[in-house]
């Protein structure tokens, strides 16, 4: 038998997450909903000795008319019963201390005569402001049982699986809706209910409005709900604002009854006082640019020492399989292959955590909403919009997760220019490229007693890539035009310290998902690259080994090995890939290596640095255990002029392509999937590809 | 014309909402609480006085100033 569907519905802030977290913890699955790409929170709830219930966590709504994408998967599956996440019980999270905005949503979902549980949340919040939330009255009002609970400790939780178990043997409906359609248009109702087969007034009533974002119904039940429309004479703006300021009348009615509130009039809470400071003209943007700073002072500075240890143990062990394992293409294989791929993966699991640690801080502290509100005025400026910052910062540790948060941006326009623009933010896929190349050319030096002077030349880029992206958004803007008005009506959720096992949770999500989608694919391709780098074609590999031999029998066995393997490295499959689009990336001081990195780049930008370890460590030698790709780098020599190979000029016109580049297959699929068409893909990929190629070439010509 | 807005208040400032002029908006400003009759309270502002910050029906909510001009107040 399926498992019966339990739906977490509320406000935005009101604790659905956390109570969602309390219920599944570390069995929760993030997949999709089906159909749209939206993410789908789902994990198992064990309600009885037999029963193990699937719990669904359905993004935050303030109604049931969605205003933006990802509101619309909440009212798709509520007015759908053939919907394979529609729930069996719904249980709306609602936040005491706003009971009276918070029931908006409640009575819709009741409305539409599912089986409802309030759990009434954050009562201790309330409680700080001197309010008391009578819930026996509440349950009593409503016709709905409520259940106390405090999302954060989870307490409660038990007797929410007892109302659940409750509901489910004798469904306790609410009786008289707060808010019949019927009362105010009889004959549409009817006939709606009448032609579509409905028992529900109200959800006959979402028929008529919203019919046009409803995927499950086809072109002709939407064509005769137009019809319908017409015929009754039916204005849905003006119903729709009636239907709100009805049941605002009715709630607050109820919310007298079963609150009490002591709050001093006029008394400036916690958040009041701090949003002075955070909002302030001068110490907000000081506070944020202060903030930003420590981002990147933890992504790089402390970061460091537990990549540093990484490394060492991964060149550790690697040295340690080459002396016990039997020599052979199968050792080389999982030494310089597997290994030095995995090793690249595992390196910036420190960086990654460390981001997402802080990004995660800020959001659930409430203190990123402010930065929306401080940021809105400057962003719009630029064609985007407040809730641009929230991709614009994702995008820093990943594009394809922040292009999927612009689904919140409610504006098309603004929602398309974030996503163009989004992927030009450094992702942390390109930390691994700039963390080595600044090594290479930056010395470690401290400036002003704290500032790595790496962790500023690091800044810089991250500056450059955030300035690119607004410029880009601005040239886009004139080109785009729209006569869809934006709006950015947001609520400010007051102050709330960490909760710790979700931010914890988020590291480790993140984590995972880059160790094992990112992961797979640079190991994937870490092995490939492996193969084409050791085998050639025909004979082609034995042949450049004996001209060595032959040509420079004088060489001491160290150089004469190198040489060797080198000129191996020339002679396989991959050399001659490199070789043949040398000429295309000569101009920005490129050679043939760096064109197999480039190459397989672009799969996913932090492949460059598996690729060069494999390259490299192929290319010099490998009986010098535990050197890092670092100093490899050091060592290598240019051809030509005998200098080292990895120049400033070099090293900077890469860095720079690198902030521009489009080197990433999954951020194309996901502006495919979001955009829902090829065309910005394509656009996206061409003027990122045309910008980076015209900075790098600018940027090695004035250095070299 | 010369009916007050939310954006011409001041911070501190208290006012009544009286009406809305702008259907569409009108929507989502009163899912949010925004109600006639209710009871608003100017926060703050942003840097350059937009967006801003309002205390209504308990909570605060924030919008562009091009917003708040569409909430009528006594």
């Amino acid at each position: 038998m399926k498992p019966p569907i339990i739906a977490l519905i509320g406000n935005p802030n009101a604790g659905k997450s956390s109570l969602f977290n309390q219920l599944t913890g570390l069995r929760q699955k993030t997949g999709n909903f089906p159909g749209v790409t939206m993410d789908r929170k789902s994990g198992p709830w064990s309600i009885d000795d037999q029963t193990t219930a699937t719990v669904v966590d359905l993004p935050g709504v303030y109604s049931i008319y969605p205003k933006s994408l990802d509101e619309q998967v909440v009212t798709d599956i509520l007015a759908n019963p053939k919907h394979p996440d529609y729930p069996d019980v719904a249980i709306v999270v609602v936040d005491a201390s706003n009971l009276h905005r918070n029931l908006l949503l409640f009575t819709q979902v009741a409305d539409l005569g599912l089986p409802t549980i309030l759990a009434l949340n954050m009562l201790d919040v309330a409680k700080e402001q001197d309010k008391d939330v009578n819930a026996v009255r509440l349950a009593m009002r409503l016709g709905v049982p409520v259940v106390r609970i405090n999302a954060r400790t989870g307490e409660g939780a038990d007797a929410l699986r007892k109302a659940v178990m409750k509901q489910r043997q004798e469904p306790v409906l609410p009786g008289k809706p707060l808010f019949d359609p019927a009362d105010e248009a009889p004959a549409l109702i009817a006939n709606t209910k009448a032609q579509y087969g409905l028992s529900n007034n109200y959800l006959a009533l979402q028929y008529v409005i919203q019919h046009d974002g409803f995927t499950f119904l086809n072109e002709q039940q939407r064509k005769g709900l137009d019809t319908l429309i017409a015929d009754h004479d039916f204005r849905e703006v003006p119903f729709q604002a009636g239907e709100t300021i009805t049941r605002y009348k009715r709630i607050a009615q109820i919310v007298t009854e079963v609150v009490t509130d002591q709050r001093p009039i006029g008394k400036p809470t916690w958040t009041q006082k701090l949003d002075r400071v955070l909002l302030h003209p001068i110490w907000g943007y000081t506070i944020f640019a202060l903030i930003l700073l420590l981002i990147f002072q933890a992504i790089f500075a402390w970061a460091a020492p537990f990549m540093d240890g990484i490394d060492t143990g991964v060149a550790w062990l690697n040295g340690q399989l080459k002396e016990s394992l039997p020599p052979g293409p199968l050792t080389d294989l999982l030494t310089d292959g597997i290994l030095a791929g995995i090793g690249g993966i595992l390196v910036f699991i420190p960086q990654i955590a460390f981001l997402f640690l802080l990004v995660s801080l800020l959001e659930e502290s409430g203190y990123m909403a402010r930065v929306m509100v401080i940021m809105d005025r400057i962003m719009r400026k630029f064609g985007l919009n407040g809730r641009s910052v929230v991709p614009l910062i994702s995008g820093v540790a990943c594009a394809v997760p922040a292009i999927m948060a612009t689904r919140s941006i409610g504006t098309r326009r603004d929602r398309l220019i974030t996503i163009l623009v989004t992927p030009l933010m450094s992702c942390s896929a390109r930390l691994p490229i700039y963390t080595i190349l600044i090594a290479l050319v930056v010395p470690s030096r401290r400036v002003l007693g704290i500032f790595n002077v790496q962790g500023l030349a690091l800044m810089a880029l991250y500056l450059l890539g955030l300035l690119s992206a607004l410029l880009a958004a601005y040239v886009l803007k004139l080109i785009l035009k729209t006569k869809e008005r934006g709006y950015f009506i947001m609520e400010l959720p007051t102050f709330k310290l960490p909760r710790w096992n979700h931010v914890g949770l988020t590291v480790w999500e993140s984590v995972r998902a880059f160790v094992w989608e990112a992961g797979r694919v640079i190991l994937a391709i870490s092995i490939i690259l492996w193969v084409l780098a050791s085998y050639g074609p025909g004979d082609d590999i034995q042949q450049a080994e004996e001209a060595v031999r032959r040509e420079q029998p004088t060489l001491s066995p160290d150089d004469l090995n190198n040489r060797i393997a080198s000129e191996r490295l020339e002679a396989s499959y991959a050399g001659k890939f490199g070789h043949f689009i040398e000429p295309a990336i000569r101009p920005l001081g490129y050679d043939w290596k760096i064109g197999i990195a480039l190459l397989s780049s672009f799969a996913a930008r932090e492949v460059f640095v598996g690729t060069m370890s494999t390259i490299y460590s192929i290319g010099s030698g490998s009986d010098d255990e535990g050197v890092t790709i670092r100093e490899r780098l050091q060592q290598e020599r240019n051809p030509t002029t005998g200098g080292p190979m990895y120049t400033p000029a070099l090293a900077w016109s890469l860095l720079i392509f690198y902030v521009f580049a489009m080197m990433c297959m999954s951020t194309l699929a996901a502006t495919q999937r979001e955009t829902k068409s090829w065309k910005w893909p394509t656009v996206q990929l061409i003027y990122m590809m045309a910008l980076a190629y015209g900075a790098a070439f600018l940027t090695y010509q004035l250095m070299a | 014309m010369s009916k007050r807005s939310v954006a011409d208040l001041k911070i501190g400032e208290r006012a009544v909402i009286q009406a809305f002029n702008d259907e569409v908006m009108s929507l989502k400003l009163l899912e949010m609480g925004c109600l006639p009759g209710a009871e608003v309270c100017m926060g703050s502002k942003a840097p350059l006085g937009d967006p801003i910050c309002l205390h209504v029906s308990g909570y605060c909510l924030s919008m562009r100033k091009s917003e708040a001009a569409t909430i009528l107040v006594d």
